[in-house]
């Protein structure tokens, strides 16, 4: 059946999941729903101890077995050592036939893979993938099907019962032997807990593991004790220097600086750039570049921001220093800058991802973005974007809040160099879509700008402003005239993995990639 | 032109490409291994046996690890590699069957 993004997603993949196709972003606006809720056992005996002495101890109290779905989160990102450490355990008691449901996984996680092999995982359901486990997902070693969902869609996927946490282990910083947990004053900080709160409050079981046991209580917490079942003290839950890095520098890439100028100028030009406007920006080099630039001619004008959202980096930090933004609000801190200022500054506020992003609750932040500046492996000629599954088939990447910001911003800007190499960023179809076109309004390379004809409005207040304007063919074209017209990638037939929408519907699946034949 | 040893040309960069030409069995035997091989692997293949057949090469082993080269630098390593194969590293037929 063909989606609302042109995409056939099979019969036996709708079947097999009882899922839906997509039908558009707002399809499900307004629409009823009862939220699932946990079992939860009680706690009345003030001579009862939630203290576990190892991982082991708290898989047993739990009643871990076969076939049960465990979370985690992703805050502690390339240097997280939660994940391997649990499921270690969990294959050394010989448990089989798991679903991982996870804010995220990355590299660091690499070491589970032999665990997908011999069937301790059966089941990954994350905002993405890199390195080892996404080779096992695309070269069709897991046995279920792969579930990609952006951060609000992981969110509203627990809320609606579509997925129930039977065990959630999330990693604090700090926390005291109740289980009040915070992301602050350990010795492996990340800043905010914000993806692990859902997990908290719907799971069956909270397990909270910390390398850092502080005296009770652990307050402002960021997940509170009246929902976390156990406390397990670990040597290490992560390396802080993989956690945090420093500030990254802002790039010297004239390309880069280049891109992030036509974005400012582009920023400023929409009748959105006002006092008190909401902005949220990822962490590439041209982002960055183009908080920066943005930052001085808010000075410059005495414009404020009133709103920055999302995953924090430190030049967002240092307008809200300056004065130039009201309040920061942050599920995600990317670099030590970032995990300062929420440390410090009061107007830094930690949020949840379900305030951030979930589009099933009664109302969340990104709905209330004015601008939001992505980046994108591939913009197709339908503004359809893929972050997820890398040109070459292989799943090498995450969701994220793209398609939640795309989809609540006034103004969705991606920025993408035109070529990566031989690759073109801007291309007749996208291998996989991850965020649909409808969503996005401008595209930004070093070859010029094209605004979605959707948006007549943009269009016509960029008429009179001196920028590179063209139409996204024109930019494909110019990209084709260079490298040659890419073959689409050549997948197998069996369908690996699926791109939820925000809603839940199907927007596109993931095939098997196989070896690539000379077809003559 | 005939292949009479073993010769290389390029690098492993990002866009650029390694080729390597040794003597043949009768034919042309190519092997391409590529980090675009799915969007190029055609125009790859392509690009080399054309710039084989106007240097007229007709027997050869042509090995080609390519990392998102254009057409024009897969072009150059190619010619480069025959005419190294040859010891020809002076006075080249520029504009002539060297395009």
């Amino acid at each position: 059946m063909i989606n609302a993004v042109g995409r056939e997603i099979p019969e036996e993949v709708l079947r097999a999941t009882g899922k839906e196709v997509f039908k558009g972003t707002y399809a499900y606006d307004n629409y009823e729903y009862t939220k699932a809720a946990p079992k939860a056992r009680t706690m009345m005996d003030p001579k009862r101890s939630k203290m576990v002495q190892n991982i082991h101890e708290a898989l047993v109290k739990c009643g871990i077995k076969d076939n049960m779905t465990i979370s985690f989160h992703h805050h502690f990102r390339e240097g997280d050592y939660v994940v391997n450490m649990v499921m270690e355990e969990i294959h050394n008691m010989g448990i089989k036939g798991l679903t991982i449901c996870a804010s995220s996984l990355g590299k660091a996680n690499d070491p589970i893979v032999p665990y997908i092999d011999d069937g301790t995982i059966v089941g990954i359901q994350s905002s993405g993938v890199r390195g080892k486990i996404g080779e096992a997902i695309s070269t069709g070693r897991l046995r279920d099907l792969a579930i990609m969902r952006s951060h609000g869609g992981r969110v509203r996927a627990v809320e609606s019962g579509e997925v129930h946490i039977d065990i959630a282990f999330i990693g604090a910083p700090t926390c005291d032997e109740y289980g009040n947990m915070r992301a602050n004053g350990g010795k492996s900080d990340c800043g905010v807990l914000s993806y692990a709160m859902v997990d908290a409050q719907y799971a069956d079981k909270v397990v909270a593991i910390t390398d850092c046991l502080v005296p009770f209580p652990n307050i402002p917490a960021s997940i509170s004790m009246t929902q976390v079942d156990f406390v397990c003290v670990v040597e290490e839950i992560g390396n802080p220097a993989k956690i945090a890095t420093g500030a990254a520098k802002p790039t010297t890439d004239v390309r880069k600086i280049m891109m992030a100028d036509y974005c400012t100028q582009f920023v400023i030009h929409t009748p959105y750039f006002k006092e008190g406007f909401s902005y949220q920006t990822g962490v590439g080099g041209a982002s960055i570049a183009s908080t920066i630039s943005l930052g001085k001619i808010m000075q410059e004008r005495g414009i404020h921001m009133g709103l920055g959202l999302g995953g924090i980096t430190t030049p967002m930090c240092d307008l809200l220093a300056k004065g130039l933004i009201n309040k920061i609000v942050d599920t995600q801190d990317f670099d030590m800058g970032a995990i300062e200022s929420i440390k410090t500054n009061p107007n830094h506020i930690e949020i949840s991802a379900s305030e951030y992003a979930d589009p099933f609750n009664k109302g969340a932040y990104v709905n209330k973005l004015d601008f939001v500046i992505l980046a994108s492996l591939e913009v197709d000629v339908n503004f359809n974007c893929n972050v997820v599954v890398g040109s070459d088939g292989m799943i090498t990447g995450a969701q994220g809040g793209h398609p939640d910001t795309a989809a609540g911003a006034k103004c969705t800007i991606v920025i993408a160099p035109l070529l990566q190499g031989r690759i073109p960023a801007i291309c007749t179809n996208v291998t996989t879509v991850t965020t649909p076109g409808e969503t996005v309004d401008v595209v930004i390379t070093d070859y010029g700008i094209a605004i979605n004809p959707r948006r007549q409005d943009l269009i016509e207040c960029m008429k009179d402003v001196k920028l590179p304007f063209c139409t996204i063919e024109e930019l494909r074209d110019k990209a084709y005239a260079i490298v040659g017209e890419p073959d689409p990638v050549q997948f197998g037939e069996r369908v690996v993995g699926i791109i939820e929408s925000r809603d839940g519907t199907v927007l596109d699946v993931v095939r098997e990639i196989k070896e690539y034949e000379f077809k003559d | 032109m005939e292949i009479k040893k073993a010769a290389m040309a390029g690098t492993l960069e990002s866009s650029d490409a390694q080729v390597t030409v040794e003597p043949g069995n009768g034919t042309i035997e190519l092997s391409i291994k590529s980090s675009v091989i799915h969007q190029f692997g055609k125009q790859i293949k392509a690009a080399v046996l054309e710039t084989l057949d106007r240097l007229e090469v007709t027997d050869a082993k042509v090995t080609v690890v390519d990392k998102g080269a254009l057409d024009c630098t897969l072009k150059a390593r190619v010619e480069c590699a025959v005419y190294r194969s040859n010891d020809i590293v002076e006075n080249l037929p520029w504009g002539g069957v060297i395009k």
